[in-house]
């Protein structure tokens, strides 16, 4: 694997999540108690043994780069190869909005031609799973494909519309590909990770680029599906897209059943992300904790019923935590209930308040908001 | 290089033998405590925190842990470009390979790397002692008081006066007389084993001592005395924080225990001292609908399904289903199965105790220790350490 250099494509148009990304990109997003989502596909592949990994990034990086950092904590900070920021041009959006992928991968060219390596996984950072790439990078050589498209057939979303289908033949080969519609009975759905040879690659975006393409899925993969080799993988393991805050609410809460907590943490790798030295929880007296999952730095004196509690978090006496996501730093204090509800970074609610959102609606507090 | 205001040197090649099981594999520096730290976290965190960059870790019994441990010190941020972290293993010389004799006799043979430093103040600290001290306050009494040692030092219990070197001071707080592990003492100050030293007079003393055939070579025996007897300016630095040695068996157990009270005197949650510590990849950690959770420190990666009460949890830990973990310190990636009992227990690192099986009882005063990769068979009892041998070993 070290001859397949990595390319997140942090591609996004709007504030999908709202207040959780008005200030950071989703890639940026915490998740899972102490990570952020671009710390799985980072992990996937460092753990495959890849060595030179870009991120594509877009706008409001900031937060991504003091998460980043070198990229030590993936092993990531080499004298050759290892992590690169690739930041898009001066004015690389049009005053509608962005224009999608190519201009950016166009943009960045430059340094993708001049990497040693001559494959390319592309990956988006919206996805998290914990995969090993070792055996689609076979699957990919032996196919002998131009174009590797991993995908998972039966998605438990709900919604997919936005997600490229497949149509393969029982030997992998893609013969149409294409936005869902009422025609489509496939379920095999894009997981928009994509392995291709770099030369192709190049040729294809400046291909793009002249014929004036901005569309990465639309104008390359499926204008092409019959000029290239492309093949589908099946990936069988779990998968959490995360594209709006209730799928976000509804897939960290997948984490408190153990199976889902060990195939995301252990299976084929351990999980890296930035090291922040917190003290081990403390559980005090009178705390309570059921079907719960907590992250260092905490201290809980309150009760805690199926939710994540992120690094850091305080709960005070006679606080009562039930169904909620409460990220980095967030103070409940004494006798405050809230449930059903994600409170961003830096969040306090105070003495005795009482929040409350739905299963299928959580309340989303905004980062360093008291109430 | 940059000159060095101060260098920071760590005796940590103690075996720390009254540890017993807990030392068998690894030195006593390397011995994980609190829930996620090793005990030598605290004096490498200590100098960081007190902004010293140049750190001597002088190692000697099964340097392994240690090693790869502190590694390029990067976890307390001692990678640095000029100075950082160095361990200083003993090593062979012309005619003659030597171990070090005595903590006088460390520092001797490593003479060379604080030369090489060239710092006004050398600052000599022990590998094995739990408090969080701000060393650079201790510096600034030092100068003010133009002392050419000044010594670290604490009230302890006159119970307990005759393990610690003992000290008299005047008022102004220069050190009138020093004995080492005194039988009867005129006080309780007590050397907490931390030194400030004028690097030459350090150097010459050092020297001196080295061609002295009757000495052990120790500061708290031979060289302390030496420099008082000799009218050096010796002051003493009162320390008013929590500090504990935790050479045996029970003050290692008792230094976990006062991390769990409500306001402990030591605070590991206190963001403007953190301890720093190689962190382990783990997700946070699982509480079990079936759990129960009270006055206990749990780290990283740990599943709690049982009732844990009163205790310290490692990470990767895991205590089943009506398991019960009580006043007990249980190691990282130990294994508590369904039903087993732990009082008073020390459980080593990937131990196993199986289903049902008692370690201690629920009355019992004694603290039982468990070494590290050792299974417990189901059901069995355990009362003290004496037993554990006669387990068959996990790789």
């Amino acid at each position: 694997m070290q001859n397949v250099m990595g390319i997140i494509n942090l591609n996004e148009g709007q504030d999908l999540l709202k207040e959780l990304t008005k200030g950071r990109p989703l890639a940026a997003l915490p998740f899972g108690g102490r990570y952020r989502l671009v710390d799985f596909m980072l992990s996937n592949m460092v753990n495959s043994g890849m060595q030179n990994v870009g991120i594509l990034v877009h706008d409001k990086y900031r937060a991504l780069m003091d998460h980043l950092r070198s990229g030590k904590d993936w092993d990531l900070a080499r004298k050759r190869d290892g992590l690169f920021i690739l930041p898009p041009n001066q004015n690389p959006c049009s005053p509608g909005g962005c224009r999608g992928n190519i201009e950016n991968f166009y943009n960045n060219l430059d340094y993708i031609e001049s990497s040693r390596q001559e494959y390319m996984l592309i990956a988006g950072g919206h996805i998290v799973c914990n995969l090993n790439y070792r055996k689609v990078f076979k699957f990919h050589q032996d196919t002998g494909a131009d174009i590797t498209v991993l995908y998972k057939e039966d998605d438990v979303e709900e919604d997919i519309s936005q997600y490229a289908i497949l149509d393969c033949q029982p030997d992998g080969r893609i013969v149409d590909m294409g936005i869902i519609s009422q025609k489509t009975t496939s379920r095999k759905v894009s997981m928009e990770m994509y392995i291709i040879k770099k030369s192709l690659l190049v040729e294809l975006i400046k291909d793009c680029h002249t014929r004036g393409g901005w569309d990465f899925v639309k104008d390359v993969l499926i204008k092409n599906v019959n000029q290239l080799k492309m093949f589908g993988f099946p990936y069988k393991g779990y998968i959490a897209r995360i594209d709006s805050i209730k799928n976000y609410y509804r897939h960290n809460m997948e984490l408190l059943k153990p199976e889902k907590w060990e195939e995301l943490f252990f299976r084929s790798g351990l999980v890296y992300t930035k090291v922040k030295d917190e003290a081990p929880v403390k559980y005090k007296e009178n705390a309570r904790a059921f079907n719960t999952m907590v992250a260092n730095g905490c201290i809980i004196e309150g009760r805690v019923e199926n939710s994540i509690l992120f690094r850091g978090v305080k709960v005070h006496k006679g606080a009562y935590i039930k169904d909620s996501i409460i990220m980095q730093k967030c103070e409940i204090a004494e006798n405050a209930i809230i449930e059903n509800v994600i409170c961003d970074k830096n969040v306090c609610i105070t003495k005795g308040k009482w929040l409350k959102g739905e299963t299928n609606y959580p309340l989303v507090v905004e980062k360093g908001t008291i109430i | 290089m940059r000159k060095k205001e101060c260098v920071a040197m760590i005796l940590a090649g103690g075996q720390g033998s009254r540890l017993g099981s807990l030392t068998q594999k690894i030195a006593k520096p390397a011995v994980p405590f609190g829930g996620k730290y090793r005990i030598i976290d605290f004096p490498l965190s200590n100098c960081h925190n007190s902004g010293i960059d140049t750190v001597g870790v002088l190692t000697q019994y099964r340097p392994l842990a240690l090693h790869s441990y502190i590694g390029i010190g990067s976890s307390w941020d001692l990678d640095r470009r000029d100075g950082g972290v160095y361990v200083l293993p003993p090593y062979a010389q012309e005619g003659s390979a030597e171990w070090y004799k005595g903590t006088a006799d460390a520092i001797y043979q490593n003479l060379n790397f604080i030369d090489m430093m060239n710092p006004n103040y050398v600052l000599v600290l022990s590998g094995d002692h739990i408090y969080n001290m701000d060393y650079s306050l201790m510096l600034e009494h030092h100068k003010k008081q133009k002392a050419e040692v000044t010594i670290s030092v604490i009230e302890v219990p006159w119970h307990e006066v005759s393990r610690f070197g003992i000290m008299n001071t005047n008022t102004t707080g220069r050190i009138t007389e020093f004995v080492e592990k005194p039988k009867e003492a005129k006080s309780n100050l007590a050397s907490m084993g931390i030194y400030i030293f004028n690097w030459r007079l350090l150097r010459k003393s050092l020297e001196e001592d080295r061609k002295n055939a009757l000495s052990s070579h120790d500061f708290g025996k031979d060289v302390i005395p030496k420099l008082l007897a000799d009218g050096h300016r010796l002051y003493a630095y009162y320390f008013k924080g929590y500090w504990k040695d935790v050479g045996t068996v029970e003050s290692f157990w008792e230094a976990n225990m006062d991390l769990l009270e409500d306001d402990p005197q030591l605070d590991l949650h206190n963001p403007n001292w953190r301890v720093y510590s190689v962190n382990a990849t783990r997700p946070p950690h699982y509480v079990g609908v079936t759990a129960s959770l009270t006055r206990s420190l749990v780290g990283e990666g740990c599943s709690i399904l049982g009732e844990v009460d009163h205790s310290v949890i490692f990470p990767g830990a895991h205590i089943g289903k009506g398991a019960v973990v009580k006043d007990s310190i249980i190691m990282p990636y130990a294994t508590i199965c369904e039903n087993a009992h732990v009082y008073r227990g020390i459980i080593g690192r990937k131990s196993l105790v199986e289903r049902g099986a008692v370690i201690g009882a629920k009355d019992q005063l004694e603290i039982t220790v468990i070494e590290e990769n050792i299974v417990i068979p189901s059901n069995a009892q355990v009362l003290d350490n004496s037993m554990i041998s006669t387990q068959k070993q996990v790789g």
